[in-house]
C-alpha cells in the first residue's frame, strides 16, 4: 500500500525543541488523517538539526466515499430557516428526505461525498498541520507574511507513493530533493520513499533519528573513554541536547591542563558542561574526575579533528582560566570577611541589604535549632556565613554554584564539618534528592526559605496567579518538604512575622504538594486545617493521614454518610427556625432507644475525642468516632427528626448538632468530598 | 584559502567579501555605541519596507567589561563587524559560510554549529532569534533575524550578523591574549591599545564624573523628546541624543551609582526614548532620495 514520505527542510532548530516539534507533528497528522477518514498501517517521526521526517504507511491511495446524514428544520419550519439549511448543504428542497420525529417532521440532508485522492487531499491537510504545528517560540521571515516556523523553512518533500505531493508552504514549494550534511555532502538528493531517503541521507552524512545519534553518541563516547582507561560521567541531558546539535556525530577526546585540576570538580564540570557542553570523564576506580574531556561535534574532519580538538582545548583553557583565576582569588579571602561585604548588597529595595538578611536568618536558626535537634553554634555559625560567597569570584561567574561554593570556602577556612555541610546544602531540598539528613543544613535552609517568604509577604509582594518572581512558592515547597521529609515539629505561628494570610499560602502550596504525591487528597487537608488552624504542618499531615485511613473503613464511610444526613437536615432547619442549634441536649426528652443511645455515645465521643487528639493520638480519636457509627445509622433508621412535638423535634435537632460537633473536633466533616 | 594574518587584514577580508556581496561599505557612526546594532544603519535601517544591504566596522564600548588590560579577552572598547541584510537573502548562511572561509577557517577542518541564541536589547526595544556560530566550541559570530526594533515589528526581516573582530582575530592567529594579536606586520594590538584599556578602565570606574554624568543622562533624554515634539520632528538627531543617554547610563553602571532597581526604570527610560526616535523615523522619507539633475552620479 502507498507510503507518505515528509520532510520539513529549515536552518538549525534549537535543540530543545526538536524532540517536541516531532511529536506535535506525528500528534496533528493523526488526527488530520482520521478527521478524514483515512487510516494507515504505521507512523513515525523524526527530529533533528535541520530536518523533521514523517514516514507513514500502509495509506490507502483513495479516501472512501462518506456518506453523511445531516439533521435539518422541521418541514413547516420558516422558510428562512430552510433556505439557510440548503444553502449550507449545497441540495435543493426536492433532494431532502422527510423523516418524522416526535417533534414534528424534520428535513434530512444525505450527502455523499465521493472518496478522494489521497494526494489530494494530503496536499491540502499538510499545510494545515504545518501552520498548526506549536513551536515553543518562532519567527517571521517572509516578507509581507505572517507565517511562521522555528527558524525560516528552506524545503519540502514530500512525496506519496513516490510522486510529488504538490503544494506549497511559506513560499516553498514541495517537491522531492533534499539537502545532505552541510559540510559533509554536496548538492541535492532526490528521494521518492523513505527507505531509500533515509538511506540516501546516512550516505550524505545525516542521521535522522535523535535516538540512533544518542545511542552512536553515547557508544562513541564510552569506547573513546574506555580507549583512556577512563569511564563517562554519564549526564542524560547533555546526551539530548547535543543529539540535537549534529546531524552526523564525531566524538573526539581532548585534554584538560593539569594546571585546573586542583579547581574543585564542580566548577570542572559546570564549565565544561553550561558553556561548552563536553562529557566529563573519570578514573572508575577512584571515581575522580579524570583531565580529558569528551567533545560531540558535527564534522569528520579531513585532519583527523586535529584542530578541532586544538581549538576546543584552547577554548577550555581560556574558560578554565577565568574560574581558576576566580578560585585562587576567592580563597585569599576567609569567607567570615566576606559576610561585611554583604552590607553592600542590597536584597531588595524595602528589605534592606543582604547583610541585614543574614543577620535575620541567624537569630532565627538560633530560634529554631532545638526544634531540629541542631546544635545551635554551628546552626549560627553557619547561616552567619551562609551567603558570603554571593561576593565571591566563582559565584559571580557560575551562580548556580552559590552555597557548594560557600561550602568549599568554609571547608578551606577549617570551619567545623556541620557548618561546611549546612552552607553547601542550605539551597536545599533540590530536585528529587530527599531533605538533608543533617540537621544543621535543615535550619539554615528553613530559616533561609521562612525570611524570604515572611518578608515578601510583609510588603505585600506575594506570587499572584500569573508571576512570582522571588520563588516564593519554591521557598514555600522547600519548607513544606524539609519539615515533611524529616517529620519535624515545628508550628508556624511561632515564628517571626507570622500571619494567618502566610499560613493559608502554605495551606495551599501543601494541597499542591499532595495533588502531586498522592499522600493525602487535598479536601482531607482542608478539612483538617479549617477548623482547627493548625500551623504545625508534621501534625496537620499526621492527622489528614489518620483521617484518609479511617474513611477508607466502612465505618468511615458510613460515618460520613451519616454526618452529612445530619448537616443537610440541621442546615435546612436552622434556615426554617432562623436559629443555630448547639448540642445542648435535654435528656428528658430522648423518647426512643435510638435517641438515647445517639446521646450516650456522643457524650462519651465528645468526651474521648479531644483528649485522644491533646495526646496526639489519632488513631484513638478516629476509634471514637468509629463507635459512633452504629448509633448514627440505629438513629436515622428508627426515628423521625422532624417529630411532630416542637420539643422532641428541637431535641432531635440538639442531638444532630451534638454530632456534628463531636465530628468537627477531628475535622470540617463539610469539606471532604465524597 | 588564505588566513588572515593580521588584525587589519581581517577587516579588509571583510570589508571586501561583503562589498563583493553588494552590501554597502559604511564606517563607524561617530558617538560611543555599546554595539554595532546601535548604529542608525541597523537600528532605523532594519525598519520600514525599504531594502537596505550594508556592512561596517564598529568601534563598541562596554565600560563595566574594562579590566585594565589584565584579562586575555575582555575589552571596554572592541571592534565589531556589523552586516545587515534586508530583506534577509534565502542563501544568508551560505552568504555568512562564505565570509568564514574568506578569513580562513576552513569547514572541512573546523567544527561549525549554529547554536540556539536569541538576542534581545531591553534599551532599544529589540529582538530577534537566531544563534551563536561555534567554531570548534568557541562563540564566533552572533547571527539574528530581526523581529522587532523599537517595539516595531520588523517587516520584511533583516538578518544581522556580528562578529567580535578582536575573538575572531585570535582564533585565526591563534593567540591567546588579545593584546598579543597582530595588528599589521608590524604592531601588536597592545601597542595600539593596551594604554587605552588601562586608562579607560580607571576612568570608567573609578574617575568618570557621576554627577556630570546624571546630568548628560538628563539631558539628553530632553533634548531627545523636545526634537521628536511638535510638527517638526527630528528623528535622527534626536536619535544621537538617545545614543548619548544610552552611554552616559552605561557608564554610570560601571561606576556603581544606579540600584538593582534603578537600572530597569533606566533602561526603561532609553527604551522610551529609542521606541519614539523609531516611530518618528518610520513616519519621515526613511532616506529616500530622488537625484536632483541626472543619473550620471551612478554607474
Amino acid at each position: 500500500m502507498p507510503e507518505l514520505l515528509l520532510e520539513l527542510f529549515c536552518e538549525e532548530i534549537p535543540a530543545r525543541m526538536q524532540a517536541g516539534a516531532a511529536r506535535d507533528l506525528e500528534r496533528l497528522m493523526v488526527g488530520a488523517l482520521s478527521d478524514r477518514a483515512l487510516m494507515f498501517e504505521g507512523i513515525k517521526a523524526f527530529a533533528g538539526p535541520r530536518r523533521l521526517t514523517l514516514s507513514i504507511v500502509g495509506l490507502p491511495a483513495e479516501q472512501k466515499a462518506v456518506r453523511e446524514e445531516l439533521k435539518g428544520p422541521k418541514t413547516d419550519a420558516p422558510a428562512a430557516a430552510i433556505d439557510g439549511f440548503l444553502k449550507k448543504t449545497g441540495l435543493t428542497r426536492e433532494q431532502l428526505t422527510v423523516q418524522s420525529s416526535p417533534k414534528g417532521d424534520v428535513y434530512i440532508a444525505l450527502i455523499e461525498k465521493p472518496g478522494r485522492d489521497t494526494a489530494t487531499v494530503l496536499a491540502e491537510l499538510i499545510p494545515e498541520i504545518m501552520a498548526k504545528l506549536p513551536w515553543p517560540k518562532s519567527m517571521r521571515w517572509v516578507p509581507g507574511e505572517s507565517v511562521r516556523w522555528v527558524r525560516p523553512l528552506r524545503g519540502i518533500v514530500a512525496t506519496f507513493d513516490g510522486e510529488v505531493v504538490p503544494f506549497s508552504y511559506a513560499g516553498v514549494a514541495s517537491g522531492r530533493t533534499t539537502l545532505g550534511h552541510r559540510f559533509l555532502s554536496s548538492g541535492e538528493i532526490e528521494v521518492r520513499r523513505f527507505e531509500d531517503y533515509e538511506a540516501a541521507l546516512k550516505k550524505s552524512h545525516v542521521l535522522i533519528d535523535s535516538e540512533e545519534r544518542a545511542a552512536i553518541i553515547l557508544a562513541d563516547v564510552k569506547n573513546a573513554a574506555f580507549a583512556q582507561g577512563l569511564e563517562l560521567i554519564l549526564d542524560e541531558g547533555l546526551l539530548a541536547e547535543v543529539s540535537g546539535l549534529a546531524e552526523w556525530p564525531v566524538v573526539y577526546v581532548g585534554s584538560i591542563e593539569d594546571q585546573f585540576m586542583d579547581v574543585p570538580e564542580d566548577i570542572l564540570r559546570l564549565s565544561m558542561r553550561t558553556h561548552q557542553k563536553y562529557f566529563a570523564l573519570r578514573d572508575p576506580k577512584t571515581k575522580k574526575m579524570a583531565n580529558k574531556f569528551a567533545v560531540v561535534s558535527n564534522m569528520v574532519a579531513q585532519d583527523g579533528g586535529r584542530e578541532i580538538v586544538a581549538g576546543n582545548e584552547r577554548v577550555l583553557r581560556a574558560r578554565l582560566s577565568d574560574a581558576k583565576f576566580f578560585w585562587d582569588e576567592d580563597r585569599k579571602r576567609k569567607l567570615e570577611s566576606r559576610v561585611d561585604d554583604l552590607k553592600g548588597i542590597i536584597f531588595h529595595a524595602k528589605l534592606g541589604t543582604q547583610a541585614e538578611r543574614v543577620g535575620r536568618i541567624e537569630k532565627l536558626a538560633g530560634e529554631i535549632s532545638n526544634s531540629f535537634g541542631a546544635d545551635v553554634k554551628d546552626a549560627k555559625r553557619a547561616a552567619h556565613l551562609a551567603k558570603a560567597d554571593l561576593t565571591t569570584g566563582v559565584v559571580g561567574e557560575f551562580p548556580e554554584l552559590q552555597g557548594l561554593m560557600g561550602g568549599y570556602y568554609a571547608l578551606n577556612d577549617d570551619e567545623p564539618d556541620n557548618v561546611v555541610i549546612a552552607i553547601s546544602e542550605h539551597y536545599g531540598p533540590i530536585g528529587r534528592a530527599k531533605a538533608s539528613e543533617n540537621p544543621v543544613s535543615n535550619v539554615v535552609a528553613f530559616a533561609d526559605k521562612w525570611d524570604t517568604i515572611s518578608q515578601f509577604f510583609s510588603i505585600g509582594e506575594k506570587p499572584t496567579g500569573s508571576g512570582d518572581p522571588y520563588a516564593i512558592r519554591r521557598a514555600a515547597l522547600g519548607i513544606i518538604r524539609i519539615v515533611l521529609e524529616r517529620g519535624y515539629r515545628i508550628p508556624l505561628s511561632g515564628l517571626p512575622n507570622f500571619s494567618q494570610e502566610i499560613l493559608s499560602f502554605f495551606v495551599d502550596r501543601l494541597k499542591v504538594a499532595m495533588k502531586e504525591s498522592g499522600q493525602v487528597s487535598h479536601d482531607l487537608i482542608d478539612a483538617t486545617f479549617s477548623l482547627s488552624g493548625e500551623s504545625d504542618l508534621t501534625l496537620l499531615m499526621m492527622r489528614g493521614a489518620a483521617l484518609q485511613d479511617f474513611l477508607k473503613t466502612d465505618d468511615g464511610k458510613n460515618l460520613l454518610a451519616g454526618y452529612k444526613r445530619a448537616a443537610n437536615i440541621l442546615k435546612v432547619e436552622e434556615k426554617k427556625d432562623n436559629r443555630t442549634y448547639t448540642s445542648g441536649v435535654d435528656e428528658s426528652q430522648l423518647p426512643e432507644s435510638a435517641d438515647k443511645a445517639l446521646h450516650a455515645a456522643l457524650s462519651k465521643a465528645i468526651a474521648a475525642i479531644g483528649p485522644a487528639l491533646e495526646k496526639e493520638d489519632f488513631a484513638g480519636a478516629m476509634r471514637e468516632m468509629a463507635a459512633l457509627r452504629g448509633p448514627v445509622d440505629g438513629f436515622f433508621e428508627s426515628v423521625k427528626v422532624n417529630a411532630d412535638d416542637p420539643r422532641l423535634r428541637e431535641n432531635r435537632l440538639h442531638l444532630l448538632a451534638g454530632l456534628r460537633a463531636a465530628l468537627h473536633r477531628v475535622a470540617d466533616f463539610s469539606r471532604i468530598e465524597n | 584559502m588564505r588566513k588572515a594574518k593580521t588584525f587589519q587584514d581581517l577587516i579588509l577580508t571583510m570589508q571586501n567579501y561583503w562589498a563583493a556581496q553588494g552590501c554597502l561599505i559604511l564606517q563607524p557612526y561617530d558617538n560611543e555605541l555599546g554595539a554595532g546594532t546601535f548604529h542608525p544603519a541597523t537600528t532605523l535601517r532594519a525598519l520600514g519596507p525599504r531594502p537596505w544591504n550594508a556592512a561596517y566596522v564598529q568601534p563598541s564600548r562596554r565600560p563595566t567589561d574594562g579590566r585594565y588590560g589584565e584579562n586575555p579577552n575582555r575589552l571596554q572598547h572592541y571592534y565589531q563587524y556589523q552586516v545587515i541584510l534586508k530583506p534577509a537573502p534565502a542563501n544568508v548562511l551560505d552568504l555568512y559560510l562564505g565570509s568564514i572561509r574568506e578569513i580562513g577557517l576552513d569547514p572541512a577542518l573546523h567544527d561549525i554549529r549554529f547554536v540556539e541564541d536569541d538576542w534581545e536589547s531591553p534599551t532599544l526595544g529589540a529582538a530577534g532569534l537566531g544563534w551563536e556560530v561555534w567554531c570548534d566550541g568557541m562563540e564566533i559570530t552572533q547571527f539574528t533575524y530581526f523581529q522587532q526594533v523599537g517595539g516595531i515589528e520588523c517587516d520584511p526581516v533583516c538578518a544581522e550578523i556580528t562578529y567580535g573582530l578582536e575573538r575572531l582575530a585570535m582564533y585565526v592567529q591563534n593567540v591567546e591574549f588579545v593584546y598579543d594579536l597582530a595588528f599589521n606586520d608590524q604592531f601588536r594590538y597592545g601597542e595600539v591599545f593596551y594604554q587605552n584599556e588601562v586608562e579607560f578602565s580607571t576612568y570608567n570606574f573609578e574617575r568618570a564624573d557621576t554627577e556630570m554624568l546624571f546630568q548628560h543622562f538628563k539631558d539628553a533624554e530632553k533634548q531627545c523628546q523636545a526634537l521628536l515634539d511638535g510638527d517638526r520632528k527630528l528623528p535622527l538627531p534626536a536619535y544621537d541624543q538617545c545614543i548619548k543617554a544610552s552611554h552616559a547610563f552605561n557608564l554610570l553602571q560601571a561606576r556603581g551609582v544606579i540600584s538593582v532597581t534603578e537600572r530597569a526604570a533606566y533602561i526603561g527610560r532609553v527604551r522610551a526614548l529609542a521606541q519614539a526616535c523609531c516611530q518618528a523615523w518610520l513616519a519621515s522619507p526613511q532616506g529616500a532620495y530622488t537625484p536632483r539633475y541626472s543619473d550620471k552620479g551612478h554607474g
